[in-house]
């Protein structure tokens, strides 16, 4: 049995989409740039995409560009901002601390090009208000990106109020939602939301391909120069095999939103009910304002790495935001963010689940996550001094 | 190609010589757990061979596949053949790790030479302090 549960890293692509991408490999394969009629007919494959994936946003489809991913669709609106923010004068960017790395690098990056950044602290309830978003606004304030919800542990932020908060305002808002399109109900103009970043395999379409929504009359600067494609905004012929499988996988996931949530839901509560029982362990993020398919927690006395390999060979594929998954000497800046300590930061597990996730698929990850736990933890030197009272537990 | 050799799995999910020795003669514990790494280390020792040794590890997969194979290699030696195991044999004996993972051979040296020092300590056996670790002043974990 294999259990796929890193529906947060990527998604397998679904059959809709694949099917709706060969086309455009054997048939429409032209450049929609070209004159001829198969570029032309690539041209209205391309529109009728671009129409599809707006409507799926509730925006006008001249104001979806199409990109490489989510994280080229981050840079590429917070440098947007950045740029014509700084032209007036306006250098402070607002943000939270537990973004992704797409929006956080290049946070950084334009702090040491002389903007400051305000990071604003998710440890209350593993998320952030309006009211903190409201207060951290200054008049030089040219940008507000926060994240729609958090690719790690679930938590989903109230993108409508921090929207009303700019808009009242007059700071263009940004939201990384590439854990959230085709996941949650999303409405950019009823949201007040300036710019939304969406990545195609977070929901079942292909990788490599996502979107910019940026709102007309908000100015953006290239990332990606060449030809006019994109309105100019992005150079590079069209991917449009991959734009094609997303759009369709998008309109797929928003078509069923309200049958998958049920699911997705009922699965990811009975999976976080069960785990809970495990003594010494914490549910990472919001409780209640949570993504459909996030479970995250953290264990104490063991490491997420080894956690993660004896799952594997349990059939269950899992992730985690320890230092060693991550490669660094330090655990993951989300549930550092939290206010996680890093000894138990380091034995984190994220499981993510998706509508094809089954029942006796949480009953066999309920059977095999207490057991490596305890596995792991009958020879970890931290859970004996633990167990002997020579450390205090943490949770 | 996979993370981890065919040995590091075999020793990750097939573990030699977990557990701890009561009344060991010698304990050493490296690394901490604000890292993600602690290896604690148990040596049993009769007129200057290792009779038995046991580990217990907080870590990752390698971290807990060196502790294995380095208890391996040094049970039923004498003290001056463990003194001279170094983290490439380790890593060495594995068919090599990931070279961010490098670090959990030095970890899995450095316990059994901790565990060798609290041995001399112990009895009151003098040694050169330049061959054991210095983990109080090292920056390896900070």
């Amino acid at each position: 049995m294999q259990i796929y549960a890193d529906n947060a890293a990527t998604t397998k692509i679904s059959q809709h989409a694949l099917q709706a991408m060969m086309p455009c490999f054997e048939t429409h394969y032209g450049n929609p740039s070209s004159l001829h009629t198969v570029g032309q007919e690539a041209n209205e494959i391309l529109a009728d995409a671009r129409a599809r994936v707006a409507a799926c946003l509730g925006c006008e489809p001249r104001e979806i560009y199409f990109t490489s991913g989510g994280s080229e669709a981050d840079n590429q609106a917070i440098r947007s901002a950045a740029f014509y923010g700084a032209k007036k004068g306006k250098k402070h960017i607002i943000s939270t601390a537990f973004e992704h790395h797409a929006v956080l690098h290049t946070l950084n990056a334009l702090e040491k090009e002389g903007f400051e950044v305000t990071l604003l602290d998710v440890k209350n309830g593993h998320n952030v208000t309006a009211q903190q978003v409201k207060d951290a606004i200054r008049p030089d304030t040219c940008l507000v990106t926060c994240m729609y919800a958090n690719n790690e542990i679930g938590s989903v932020l109230p993108i409508a109020e921090i929207g009303a908060v700019c808009k009242e305002a007059g700071v263009p808002f940004h939201t990384d939602a590439v854990q959230a399109v085709g996941h949650l109900h999303i409405d950019v103009k009823a949201q007040n939301i300036d710019m939304l970043s969406l990545s195609g395999h977070k929901f079942h379409g292909p990788k490599g391909v996502g979107a910019l929504y940026c709102r007309r009359g908000l100015p953006l600067v290239n990332i990606i120069e060449g030809g006019a494609q994109e309105r100019g905004k992005r150079g590079g012929t069209e991917n449009l095999p991959a734009i094609v499988g997303m759009a369709a996988a998008l309109e797929d996931a928003c078509a069923n939103m309200a049958e998958n949530t049920a699911k997705t839901t009922a699965l990811r509560d009975k999976l976080i009910t069960g785990l809970e029982k495990i003594p010494h362990c914490a549910l990472n993020g919001d409780r209640v304002n949570r993504l459909p398919g996030n479970v995250s927690f953290c264990f104490e006395g063991i490491e997420g790495e080894s956690l993660l390999l004896y799952l594997d060979a349990q059939g269950v594929c899992a992730s985690s935001g320890s230092a060693c998954t991550s490669g660094s000497l330090d655990p993951s800046h989300v549930l550092l963010a939290i206010g996680r300590v890093h000894d138990v930061a380091h034995g984190s597990l994220r499981l993510s689940l998706c509508h094809e996730n089954t029942d006796e698929e949480i009953d066999h990850i309920l059977t095999v996550v207490p057991q490596v736990v305890e596995l792991l933890r009958n020879m970890s030197p931290v859970w004996r001094d633990l167990q002997n009272g020579e450390r205090e537990y943490i949770l | 190609m996979a993370l981890y050799s065919e040995v590091v799995m075999d020793h990750f999910m097939h573990p030699r010589n977990v557990g701890t020795i009561e009344n060991a003669d010698g304990v050493g514990t490296v690394g901490n757990a604000k890292c993600g790494d602690i290896m604690k280390i148990y040596l049993k020792i009769e007129n200057d061979i290792i009779v038995n040794v046991k580990f217990e590890t907080f870590g990752c997969g390698s971290a807990i596949a060196s502790s294995s194979m380095a208890t391996e290699m040094i049970k039923g030696k004498p003290i001056s053949e463990a003194m001279k195991l170094t983290n490439d044999a380790v890593a060495e004996a594995l068919q090599g790790l990931p070279a961010h993972k490098l670090h959990c051979s030095v970890l899995a040296e450095e316990a059994i030479k901790s565990a060798l020092k609290d041995y001399y300590d112990k009895n009151g056996i003098p040694y050169d302090a330049s061959e054991f670790p210095d983990c109080e002043n090292c920056g390896h974990c900070h």
